[in-house]
């Protein structure tokens, strides 16, 4: 209670203190039981606040949302801080009879670049100041004057894709003797995900990486408009398979603060459970892709191995290998009982084991750590000014996580370390896996002997109108889904910012200015998913 | 470097017996639900137990409810989710691949000099990540698909299957093409998961065709979402005639049959 107490006074001096300093001309709103506040401000002061905000109070940028009604546009700039502070919601309304352009934020917070790029693709919204607006999702075949995520867009029948005239041309910026310009992809020639990327070169070294991707842009958030809540959180679960738990997880838990829904604590501490489930077995085999990348064929065999084994536990335990069907809003759909929490504990734990040996070969191979120490270099000053999440953030030393930052379930009553390594080179990151996958072990171990007893979802949720955001750091980083729903209980808008875009924005730092051997490398030590990326 | 060798000897053989024997560790497998179809009293019963299936997979036919396994993307919903819950289980087989064409026609494709060696070329046209992950755990020691010659390509100049996974995004139509005219004939396509085969649940929209049979002839569809190691194996065997696909009904309503010439 007295926790509860100081948190309401220091979001409150957060208010005051933001409504002073802008002279009581922007309107600031609290919302304790999001742990969130809402200030509405106007195209003059939005950027005032947005400095103030990352340079002052050290926050970064979570996500941009735009939304469409009948005469306006509605843009919510999302900001989350260090741990125990409220994200800040920054509200812009602009008319839309009035041609009117946006304020980039852009030139002060980097991380907004390519979601305003993607806001000018898909909604058509100018962003005045941005340093290069341009495509990002809609790839050559779209005519210019069509937006995808406008409403007067039908998203339902086949796209306008006329015959393309001119294929698309990368241009060229390297201008040198003997510079050219390697495409690899869309397709590539193993069972990697879709995305062109382009390096320029003179020679051995890359000189400049340009990634172009939504080539599995699926439209997600178009087709989600107007359908029930049930078959939304199929697609919030579907979109990107290898981090379908945590993303089920961020949908469910909009859904439940739009409805004011009270979890049962069993349903909380099951979605940890879950949750630090997929974790685990995401690390693992991004571990595997990394000994993969490096041709380490015995470590790469021995680390698919312990995948295959944690598929195997979550398969037996949870009927489906990918966690798929557990999450609804409400709570879970099923139920672990003692002797499954104990096959769980110890099978994770067993894993595990085998996993830390596993790392003690890997960190004395040194023609291993040749291909990954200082090699893909991000510090942590580009890492702030990007905005990265995830594993790839904490690995130069820029330690957020959204457990601790804005807990969820139960995450604020356990117990867990969130590490971090310094020097942000491949091997960094890869330490860093292997630890976060130790924590999850450990945070598996405490939840499972301990499961509060009761009911695995809520009796009832009865759908409201209205909007929120759910987040949850996935595996691969902070996930933030925004869900508005009508008056019939439909999705009208769902957005959604993942880890993955935010990252890959950030990718070419680490991949310039190294040699071509250690692109496959240094994406493996990214470990980043385009499906979740493309949506 | 004598400790890796060390290491690999130490773990032994833990690749799977299939497909000469069945496998039988559990978590191999999401399963379908089994026993179907089942018989209510009333046709109306049946239409209620098949409405909690969000990709019209359970279909009521008069008083029975049958299950088009091409379409199940194993949410649970009929096992978990219905008020009262529908008295069947899942069972965890996995040898369900089917092909829109006759036996016959599937084992004359290739004939008998491809028995021992196929080349697969993997395209992902959307796919979430679930389907892929399960396509690299068979290069992988658990199901080690090279013992039984099949391999993965770099190009499609060498392949004689293209594996497509994702419901066919509009983005990704132009390098499939490109990809499917490269490849030398004898060639076949295998639809692998719910989404290359009807969309799965992101269907038909402006931004993806609902599954690769819009686009190219296909020979051989895989359920699941997504199917585990193991259905990929049977396919992959099915399709050189090693083993018998599954029978099912691919009837001209049914998901991604109707195009495969």
């Amino acid at each position: 209670m007295a926790q509860g107490l100081s948190k309401n006074h220091r979001q409150l001096d957060l208010a005051e203190a933001i409504a002073k300093r802008w002279h009581w001309k922007v309107n600031v709103s609290c919302d304790t039981a999001l742990s969130q506040c809402y200030v509405e401000c106007d195209r003059n002061q939005l950027l005032e606040l947005c400095r103030w905000l990352i340079d002052d109070m050290d926050y970064a940028l979570g996500s941009l949302i735009v939304e469409e009604t009948n005469e306006n546009w509605l843009l919510r700039y999302v900001f989350y801080g260090e741990p125990d502070s409220e994200a800040v919601h920054l509200g812009l309304r602009l008319d839309k009879a009035e041609k009117t352009t946006v304020p980039s934020i852009s030139p002060i917070i980097h991380a907004a670049d390519w979601q305003e790029r993607e806001a000018w693709d898909l909604f058509g919204l100018r962003f005045e100041g941005h340093p290069r607006l341009i495509d990002i999702v809609r790839h050559e075949a779209w005519p210019a004057e069509i937006y995808p995520m406008r409403k007067n867009f039908d998203g339902s029948q086949p796209g306008p894709h006329p015959p393309v005239e001119r294929p698309f041309q990368p241009y060229h910026v390297v201008q040198a003797p003997g510079a050219f310009l390697m495409p690899i992809g869309p397709v590539f020639s193993d069972a990697a995900e879709s995305a062109l990327f382009l390096l320029e070169s003179v020679g051995e070294d890359v000189i400049r990486i340009w990634p172009r991707f939504f080539y599995k842009f699926r439209g997600v958030e178009k087709i989600a408009e107007g359908q029930a809540v049930d078959r939304v959180l199929l697609l919030a679960e579907r979109f990107s398979g290898t981090s379908s738990f945590a993303h089920s997880l961020a949908f469910c838990q909009a859904v439940e603060a739009i409805c004011r829904v009270d979890l049962p604590s069993r349903a909380q501490a099951l979605r940890i459970v879950f949750a630090e489930l997929e974790r685990f077995r995401h690390h693992v085999a991004a571990i595997a892709g990394i000994c993969n990348s490096t041709a380490l064929a015995v470590a790469t065999s021995q680390a698919g191995i312990l995948e295959e084994e944690a598929l195997r536990l979550s398969g037996t335990l949870t009927g489906h290998r990918y966690l798929f069907g557990l999450n609804k809003p409400g709570g879970v759909t099923l139920d672990l009982n003692d002797r499954q929490c104990e096959d769980l504990s110890s099978g994770v734990q067993a894993i595990f084991l085998k996993l830390a040996r596993l790392y003690d070969l890997l960190r004395y191979s040194s023609s291993f750590l040749d291909r990954l120490e200082e090699v893909g270099m991000v510090t942590k000053d580009q890492a702030r000014n990007y905005g990265l999440v995830g594993p790839i953030a904490r690995a130069s030393g820029l330690a957020r996580d959204l457990r601790q930052v804005l807990p969820y379930a139960l995450y604020s009553e356990i117990s867990f370390e969130v590490p971090q390594e310094e020097e942000g080179d491949g091997y960094a990151r890869l330490r860093l896996l292997f630890r976060e996958a130790e924590q999850s072990a450990k945070i598996l171990q405490k939840i499972l002997s301990f499961l509060p007893p009761g009911e695995i979802a809520a009796r009832e949720v009865a759908l409201k109108p209205g909007a929120a955001l759910g987040w949850a750091e996935a595996p691969r980083g902070a996930t933030f889904h925004w869900v508005r729903l009508d008056e019939q209980g439909r999705v009208r808008r769902y957005h959604l910012t993942t880890p993955s875009f935010t990252n890959w924005h950030g990718f070419h730092f680490a991949a310039e200015d190294f040699a071509y051997q250690d692109f496959p490398i240094i994406m493996a030590s990214f470990g980043l998913s385009n499906a979740e990326c493309d949506r | 470097m004598w400790e890796w060798v060390w290491e690999g000897i130490r773990s032994g053989i833990v690749t799977t017996a299939y497909p000469a024997r069945e496998e039988t560790a559990s978590g191999v497998s999401p399963g379908f639900p089994t026993d179907l179809p089942r018989t209510f009293a009333a046709a109306g019963e049946a239409s209620v137990a098949a409405s909690c299936c969000p990709t019209e997979a359970l279909l009521s036919e008069d008083q029975q409810v049958v299950l088009r396994e091409p379409r199940c993307i194993h949410c649970y919903r009929c096992l978990r989710q219905t008020e009262t819950p529908l008295a069947w289980q899942w069972q965890g087989n996995y040898e369900w691949a089917v092909s829109p064409h006759p036996r016959v026609e599937l084992a004359k494709k290739f004939g008998r000099s491809f028995r021992r060696s196929l080349h697969l070329r993997i395209l992902d046209a959307g796919a979430c990540g679930a389907c892929l992950s399960e396509i690299e755990q068979l290069n992988k020691p658990y199901y080690n698909m090279h013992r039984l010659g099949f391999f993965v390509t770099p190009t499609p100049r060498d392949a004689d299957v293209l594996v497509v996974a994702g419901p066919m995004t509009e983005h990704m139509r132009q390098p499939l093409l490109s990809a499917y005219e490269a490849m030398p004939t004898p060639k076949a396509v295998l639809a692998l998961g719910a989404c290359a085969i009807f969309g799965g649940v992101f269907g038909t929209s402006f931004a993806s065709m609902g599954g690769v049979a819009s686009l190219i002839p296909v020979d051989i569809l895989v359920p699941g979402c997504p199917p585990p190691p193991l259905a990929i194996l049977h396919a992959l065997l099915a399709l050189i005639g090693r083993v018998e696909p599954a029978a099912c009904e691919l009837n001209s309503s049914s998901p991604g049959g109707e195009r495969g010439d």
